[in-house]
């Protein structure tokens, strides 16, 4: 597989705040890439720079070959763009939105009604292709600048947090619309600060936070890091708090979610031991017993060493 | 600077000219500073004095090629960083060169077709186009000097249109009064004179009065209008290219 972007020692200073801090990673043909990091971690800060929008600090990366910096032009005639925060244009109708982009990227007229007739069928927005944007909920609107960014039929699309804040339904339909353009073979960048979405799309996810990259791998190897770590759920029959557990000295952490009790233990045999031991000695019946395989949640915490996001 | 397909980039520049003439053109401040404002400074001024009509005739038409070409411009940039347009824009295959001649273009075509109201208006009260073509040319070079310059009021990254309009207010309004729009060039003592040189809104309002007067009533020789109109305009552009690349970022 040829690698379609490729980023060394990428640097951003603010000041004296430095938002990415020598970051170095690939992107493969074909991938779903996931940078996956809390807020403020510096996943826009590096997509702006991807995508020539702002200019690094220092080091260098190349899309499909090109030098962002050295042939910008030709760098992001390449690759198709959803912002963090944009917007299309209010006071045109989504069709002209998305006319005007066609435009931008040099994309012949027979081309590009074809293609946003396509898209605005997709994106179920095609009855509202004359009216003005600012008449659009904000999924539809999130729709229309996916389906702007389109336009140019890119080999690389970015996505900054494409779901965050939007409702189930379109989040859902965004996803999947993700899932359909990576089979038709369009490499996907994605940041997001959901786990499970980083966990359900991608191919491979780098973990940032504080500007560095903690590690960088498929989701489910990235749960094979954390060792022998996991997750023991027990519930009784009668209430027991987190205080009235025996110390056991393989757990890590204890932490009660809803009737049940999860303790995190890198030796689940010998914790389940102890537990029955509880039971038996305090005239408990255990309810339910299973252990929890990592989650990339779990993964985060672990390389990041963040409290828990909630 | 890299060289890049100048006709491609050329294309992608009307592209956005078209976006903005469908957003801006009737935008309260466009029309209000573009139209309205030169028309009541104009009445203000004239009313009661005793000036003949083709002089009358030529310096509305400087003023409002003026206001009406300088006031598309310089709102596009802080109202799309106020709409989060412009990050879009900064994502895309074109130069930022490219995106302000785009918005030139389109404050280019507005200021021409405002143009034609003085001319109409002249010439129903009898005044003669006596040197169409001189004319023609002026307004040309003369709609892109004003509006490059528009540009440079909206250089600072700032997205609150109010504030961009009161700077551009604050440059344009002396500009009138040492420009020979309301006294003759001629008739300005000597510093006033002096200060009539370094104002573009000279050279297109002595074109004017050249059209219609003829040509004893031009001050400066038609050529010296017409590379003056040419110096400021390559002036203003390369000032506000280098300013909105600084600042582009900055409005993200
Ligand atoms: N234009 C800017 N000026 C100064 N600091 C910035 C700017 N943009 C981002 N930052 C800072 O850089 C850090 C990374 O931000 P960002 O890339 O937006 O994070 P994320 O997208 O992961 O939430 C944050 O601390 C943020 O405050
Ligand atoms: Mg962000």
């Amino acid at each position: 597989m040829k690698n379609v972007i490729e980023v060394t020692e990428l640097r951003k200073n603010y000041n004296e705040l430095t938002a990415v801090d020598r970051i170095s990673f690939e992107v493969e043909e074909g991938e779903v890439f996931g940078f996956l990091g809390p807020n403020g971690a510096g996943k826009t800060t590096t997509v702006r720079m991807l995508t020539g929008i702002i200019k690094p600090t220092s080091g260098r990366i190349s899309i499909m070959g090109f030098g962002i910096e050295q042939d910008p032009i030709k760098a992001k005639q390449l690759i198709g763009v959803v912002p963090e925060l944009s917007n299309a244009y209010n006071e045109l109708s989504a069709w002209n939105n998305l006319q005007f982009m066609a435009e931008l990227y040099g994309v012949s007229r027979g081309v590009a009604e074809e293609r946003a007739e396509k898209l605005l069928t997709k994106f179920d927005l095609y009855d509202r292709r004359d009216h003005k944007v600012k008449t659009f909920s904000k999924g539809m609107k999130q729709k229309l600048t996916i389906a702007m960014a389109l336009m140019n039929d890119p080999a690389i699309l970015f996505l900054d947090e494409p779901t965050s804040g939007l409702d189930v339904r379109s989040a859902r339909l965004i996803k999947k619309m993700m899932r359909e353009l990576n089979n038709a073979g369009t490499t996907i960048f994605l940041t997001t600060h959901y786990m499970e979405e980083a966990n359900q799309l991608c191919s491979r996810v780098a973990i940032i936070n504080h500007g560095r990259i903690a590690a960088t791998d498929a989701p489910e190897k990235l749960k094979t890091r954390i060792g022998g770590l996991e997750w023991v759920e027990i519930s009784f029959d009668t209430h027991v708090s987190v205080s009235d557990l025996p110390d056991i000295p393989q757990v890590l952490e204890v932490r009660s979610s809803g009737d049940k009790l999860q303790l995190y233990t890198d030796e689940p045999g010998s914790t389940i031991s102890r537990l029955v031991d509880y039971a038996r000695s305090t005239d408990r019946t255990i309810v339910t017993l299973n252990t929890l395989t990592p989650t990339l949640e779990d993964v985060f915490i672990k390389l990041t060493g963040e409290g828990r996001a909630g | 600077m890299m060289v890049h397909n100048i006709p491609d980039q050329v294309r992608r520049a009307c592209a956005i000219a078209k976006k903005d003439i469908r957003i801006y053109y009737l935008l309260g401040p466009v029309i209000i500073f573009g139209i309205l404002s030169p028309t009541f400074l104009f009445l203000a001024f004239m009313m009661g004095r005793d000036l003949p009509v083709d002089f009358l005739i030529a310096g509305l038409m400087g003023m409002t090629i003026f206001f009406a070409s300088t006031s598309v411009a310089p709102v596009i940039a802080p109202i799309e960083t106020q709409s989060r347009n412009l990050e879009r824009i900064a994502a895309a295959p074109v130069t930022i060169t490219t995106v302000l001649l785009g918005d030139v273009l389109a404050s280019v075509l507005f200021g021409i077709a405002i143009s034609f109201v003085p001319i109409l208006l002249g010439m129903a009260f009898g005044v003669v186009v006596m040197h169409p073509l001189t004319l023609a040319a002026g307004i040309v070079l003369a709609t892109f000097c004003f509006s490059a310059m528009g540009l440079i009021f909206s250089a600072a990254p700032t997205s609150v249109t109010s504030s961009v309009m009161m700077i551009s207010m604050m440059v344009k309004f002396p500009l009138i009064f040492v420009s020979g729009v309301f006294i003759p060039i001629s008739d300005l003592p000597s510093w006033g004179r002096t200060l009539a040189m370094f104002s573009p809104l000279t050279y297109i309002t002595d074109l004017c009065r050249y059209s219609f007067q003829g040509a004893d009533a031009g001050y400066y020789p038609v050529l010296v209008d017409l590379g003056a109109l040419a110096v400021f305009l390559v002036i203003f552009m390369t000032a506000a290219i280098k300013l909105h690349e600084k600042s582009l970022p900055e409005r993200l």
